[in-house]
């Protein structure tokens, strides 16, 4: 319980203090610039700094993990996706794993029924993983017209095939509520599954409750209490331009959001949401299984020591002799 | 100790997947239960090989005599590590316990014990890695799942990451590729550091290093063993074989692992190779100093296991033979496909791998310069060079086991099958999710495959083992086929356990059977020497 309760109070504790900063404390300008900009410092820091220290570590083995038929004699069908043997094999092995969550698609459920192991598809993880995942992605680049001055096609097209159920006044868009919708479900299996409540920390909680707070502040800001999205525009395009200000009038739950989405950036490279960039890394998937046409080098091989060939005849040599076994040395 | 006696119905009856200890994993003290652990490592098979704080010692007793500064040593070698393997170092930092490994693993399976989960398997570890090595883990302690490193916690890793057969099964599911098999890895570098491994894994290891195979067998015994085989050979063909040991100028070298030479079924393997190779009239040679193809090394460090490795490249170039040829075996060929060239490459020395009877050219093998045997006879099928008699193999009906290593580390699934149906008549697969790249384990690779860890084994062999009692019940099966020689070992075991009636072979013993050689009296048994079909009354 504790694993989920001090991760909820931390949230909870960062609403109160943004709200109180801003409504008793008048700290706008701390929640609305200083606390921005140093996020996003801590956020494109952290996160160089994590694949440069991943990336220093090299690779000594070429080890990938091959799911399907390999390279072998030209008349067996290899699966060039699934165990793939060239560099671009191998790429689009890393599209379905990044794009599309390939690994997590297999999943199956293992479960014993009258003394017997049945194996089930369980692709529910992959779909809301998927739901989440893309909700999250979508919600962050209509987000993009607030740091821009003209807001680019793309941007219109997006937010049109995002309210494209036109419900609603202002027009209900799908992915706040997909997104909203992927943080319960991941939430409800880690407390529902045993196996998977019993293995949570409260990093695993933290993220989920945080999101939550950010999507429901967002969704409370566009369709309940409204704030004054100009406004808003100015503060965001004062902090892109360098020219940052406090316009009057924006409502407290704007800097709640805001704080909590800087709280995400600083958090996020100290995380476990480092899969986002360590995904990429993985050498049992980035790698081509090519290891014995191409030889791989591991750049700290060193000599070993070893029990020669004339050790051995050395210790042996007798036997040998007599069993018939020709030897170097008569 | 007592004989390991439970019955599988009573071992299944203990899995409750629904269960959790009620207390915190990390509050929650290891117990090691009998049955299913290995004995400790004994001093003079450390010493052997120069493996630190050599002495007897007990996993059961308190006293694990272990040297002062075991922290230190420990520390040391997580951050020497940590700087040597990015994938060690990346799978400490981007797990996010989805649980999607969790019920994967075949010892998860069958134990319901959740640190047999992989992901809490690795969190034995990455508690301390974050304690340690991570400012969260630092400041926040048991908040951010870190945890100090105590004589408790070192004993957990032992037993649990001595519970890990490297199947790669889990980094099959894991969305991020997360391999299990890594992190089991080092954490067992970080034991032999101390003296902390098995009697049955070190054993074979000082074995190898000195005479060159596990099984400790000399020079002059492996030719005995041998001689052995041909005698039966030729009382079942009434062709003589001569082999050639350690000859300089043969153009291929064969290695295959050790246990092929001792114990059956894997005997009838060897005697399939000897048979096949002697059909085909193959200028080849064995090796009485590379006489093992598995590395138990493997099992202990990386630098143990390129100690042991060596001798493969060593052996090739001093006799000048041209390339390589592998027998049937799992771990074994982990090693080969994607270590040895690294280690001790490059093999400049050789020559591609070219058929001498097809002329194929095994670009697959370009630069290690070693091929599976089952690439090769796939190849001498494709082409036509093997008189085969499948009717002959009529009374077994087979099922093909994937090994963990030659399917998810390296992708060798097509060549062995495409062998059985052409030497057999009766081939029925077991069911999708427990073959190929999602094959489960026999449950005791690793070095596990010792006597006094049985219900352990049993247990990591249950899925297994069920999947086999699926076709035998629907099709009736009554052989499990594999490549692999700790398969033919333990499978055996597993089957007597779970599934009396079904025996295990090697793929080669399948096709010797099959093989119609040239000059051979009319074939009367088996290489088991049972009435072939129709024979019976003979």
């Amino acid at each position: 319980m504790m694993k989920m309760l001090v991760p909820l109070a931390a949230v909870i504790v960062l609403i109160i203090v943004s709200l109180a900063g801003v409504e008793a404390a008048g700290l706008e300008a701390v929640f609305g610039i200083v606390i921005p900009y140093l996020a996003f410092i801590i956020f494109v820091a952290g996160m160089i700094w994590r694949v440069i220290d991943w990336g220093k570590s090299p690779v000594p083995f070429r080890i990938p993990t091959t799911c399907g038929q390999q390279q072998s004699l030209p008349w067996i069908k290899q699966d060039k996706l699934e165990n793939p043997s060239t560099c671009t094999q191998t790429f689009a092995r890393m599209i379905l794993e990044v794009f599309f969550f390939r690994s997590l698609f297999r999943n199956l459920k293992t479960e014993l029924h009258d003394g017997k192991v049945v194996y089930g598809s369980d692709k529910w993880l992959w779909l809301f993983a998927i739901v989440f995942h893309y909700s999250f992605l979508v919600v962050f680049i209509r987000h993009i017209r607030f740091f821009v001055g003209d807001v680019p096609d793309v941007i219109h097209i997006l937010e049109a095939l995002d309210s494209f159920f036109q419900v609603g006044v202002p027009l209900v868009y799908i992915t706040g509520l997909t997104l909203t919708a992927g943080v319960l479900f991941l939430f409800l299996r880690r407390i529902v599954i045993p196996q998977v409540r019993y293995i949570s920390l409260p990093a695993d909680y933290f993220p989920l409750f945080l999101i939550f707070a950010i999507a429901i502040t967002g969704i409370l800001m566009r369709y309940f209490t409204k704030v004054d999205v100009v406004a808003v525009k100015n503060l965001t395009m004062g902090l892109v331009t360098l020219n940052p200000q406090i316009p009057q009038g924006i409502g407290s739950i704007f800097y709640v959001h805001l704080f909590l989405v800087c709280t995400l950036f600083i958090y996020f490279p100290f995380s476990k949401l480092v899969h986002m960039g360590g995904v990429f890394l993985s050498p049992t998937r980035n790698l081509a299984n090519n290891s014995r046409m191409e030889r791989h080098v591991n750049p700290w091989n060193y000599p070993v020591k070893v029990h020669s060939y004339e050790e051995y005849e050395h210790e042996f040599k007798d036997k040998m002799k007599k069993a018939g076994i020709p030897v170097e040395k008569e | 100790m007592a004989k390991f006696t439970k019955k599988p119905k009573d071992l299944i009856a203990d899995i409750d997947y629904s269960k959790t200890p009620s207390t915190d994993w990390m509050d929650t003290p290891v117990e090691f239960k009998e049955h299913t652990f290995c004995w400790g490592a004994k001093g003079k098979n450390l010493e052997i090989v120069g493996f630190p704080n050599a002495r007897d010692w007990s996993p059961a007793e308190e006293d694990w005599k272990l040297p002062h500064d075991w922290e230190n040593t420990v520390m040391d070698a997580i951050k020497d590590r940590l700087s040597k393997y990015r994938s060690f170092k990346l799978f400490m930092d981007i797990c996010v316990r989805c649980g999607a490994c969790a019920d994967k693993c075949h010892f998860y399976i069958g134990s319901g014990d959740p640190k047999n989960m992989p992901v809490l398997r690795a969190e034995l570890f990455r508690s301390i890695y974050r304690r340690y090595f991570t400012a969260p883990g630092r400041i926040f302690g048991r908040l951010a799942g870190a945890r100090e490193l105590t004589l408790q916690v070192l004993k957990e890793w032992w037993y649990y990451f001595y519970q890990c057969t490297e199947c790669r099964r889990c980094s099959v599911f894991c969305p991020y590729g997360i391999d299990t098999a890594e992190i089991t890895m080092m954490v067992r570098e970080f034991t032999n550091l101390l003296g902390l491994n098995t009697d049955w894994i070190s054993g074979p290891v000082a074995n190898c290093y000195i005479k060159g195979n596990h099984l400790g067998l000399e020079p002059h015994t492996i030719k005995s063993s041998i001689e052995f085989f041909l005698d039966d050979i030729e009382t079942i063909t009434g062709i003589r074989i001569e082999p050639s040991f350690n000859r300089k100028g043969a153009e291929i070298l064969f290695v295959t692992p050790s246990g092929d030479l001792f114990a059956d079924p894997g005997t009838y393997t060897c005697m399939g190779y000897l048979m096949l190779f002697h059909e085909l009239g193959l200028d080849y040679t064995w090796s009485t100093y590379a006489s093992e193809g598995g590395n138990f090394g493997f099992f202990t460090s990386n630098e143990m296991a390129k100690r042991l490795n060596y001798k493969i490249y060593a052996e090739a170039k001093r006799l000048g033979v041209k390339f390589i040829i592998g027998g049937e075996c799992g771990h074994m060929w982990r090693v080969i496909h994607q270590y040895m060239d690294t280690w001790n490459g490059p093999a400049d020395f050789l020559e591609v791998p070219k058929s001498p009877i097809t002329g194929t050219v095994f670009e697959n093998a370009k630069t290690t310069k070693m091929i599976h045997i089952t690439e090769f006879t796939a190849d001498l099928i494709r082409n036509n060079k093997l008189k085969l008699d499948p009717s002959r193999n009529d009374n077994l009906i087979v099922t093909y086991h994937d090994s963990c290593n030659t399917s998810r580390g390296m992708g060798l699934l097509e060549e062995p099958r495409y062998i059985i149906k052409n030497v057999c008549n009766h081939f029925y697969e077991m069911p999708e999710d427990t073959i190929r790249e999602k094959t489960f384990c026999c449950g005791s690779g690793t070095g596990l495959n010792a006597g006094e860890n049985m219900e352990l084994r049993m247990r990591g062999g249950l899925p297994r083992a069920m999947a086999v009692k699926y076709v035998k019940e629907k099709y009736g099966v009554n052989m499990l086929a594999n490549v692999c020689a700790i398969d033919r070992a333990t499978l055996s075991t597993l089957m007597d356990y779970y599934n009396p009636g079904v025996r295990v072979t090697g793929v080669h013993e399948l096709v010797a059977n099959a093989l119609v050689m040239k000059g051979e009296k009319p074939r009367e048994t088996n290489l088991r020497q049972e009435p072939l079909p129709g024979k019976e009354g003979a």
